[in-house]
């Protein structure tokens, strides 16, 4: 899990996942040249390599082109991991404090159904 | 034309035959695939089913079934506004990476019209439906879901 926090600790990377989130299946090129201008293709092509490593980008070959595209099952994982985690602990905590309400609700309900 | 493909990817460590039977049998499928029991004797040609207390949520039909290696089949949600879109298509590959107790499960998930309306559902099901299945074979227990 170390390495997806340090894909994804870098704007460019993160930039990289956001266009493949919009168009998913991107060449090295058409990755590259929204960079252009502040970055070679060679340092474009060593941030996609990161991301493949931690599995935040998966290749695609078709023929002699490789096409990325976005994976975003390691960052589920980290979801399910840091975050429900604590989600659960705030709805339990909720749904003891519901019952709790409820309960001493109770026999106001019932006195008003009463009369 | 056709809108893009999506490619999930997760390593999982357990036996691609228990991988397989997790992703095949409703026992396991409801424990972590939101409730949701898969319904198929997974013959090519058989029908696919996703329920949800007893009502399809998608159907679909089998393409190719090699156990315990790929499975692709036909894929349509049921009674949603995607319905009228023709059938997509998943395929499911299990490769056992060399060396070790870890399983490589590719799911690709083609064939989507334009704009489909399936985008979402599929965008966040499949990340969920494949943590899920990570989570509840390694470390045997379930993610919980809510809603």
């Amino acid at each position: 899990m170390d390495i997806v926090f340090k894909a994804l600790a870098d704007p460019t990377r993160r930039e990289i996942l956001d266009r493949l989130y919009k168009q998913g299946g991107q060449t090295l090129n058409e990755l590259s040249e929204p960079f252009s201008q502040d970055m070679s293709r060679q340092a474009v092509m060593k941030h996609l390599a990161l991301l493949e490593k931690a599995n935040l980008v998966v290749i695609v070959w078709s023929g002699r082109e490789k096409h990325h595209h976005l994976n975003p099952v390691p960052i589920h994982a980290i979801q399910d991991r840091w975050i429900r985690k604590f989600e659960r602990h705030r709805m339990d905590a909720l749904s003891a404090l519901k019952s709790a309400l409820e309960g001493a609700d109770k026999p106001n309900l019932k006195k008003r159904g009463n009369s | 034309m056709k809108d893009q493909d999506y490619v999930y990817v997760t390593y999982i460590k357990a036996p691609a035959d228990k991988i397989w039977e997790a992703l095949t049998t409703p026992a396991f499928t409801r424990l972590y695939w939101f409730d949701i029991d898969v319904s198929s004797d997974w013959k090519v040609g058989s029908p696919v089913s996703y329920m949800k207390n007893g009502k399809a949520l998608v159907d679909g039909k089998v393409l190719e079934a090699k156990r315990p290696k790929l499975l692709s089949y036909t894929f349509r949600e049921v009674d949603t506004e995607a319905s009228h879109e023709p059938h997509t298509k998943v395929t499911i590959e299990l490769e056992p990476e060399a060396g070790t107790e870890t399983v490589r499960l590719t799911v690709v998930h083609s064939d989507f019209v334009a704009n489909s309306k399936h985008r979402p559902s599929i965008s966040q099901g499949w990340p969920a439906v494949l943590s899920g299945l990570k989570s509840l074979l390694e470390t045997g227990k379930a993610l919980e879901f809510e809603g």
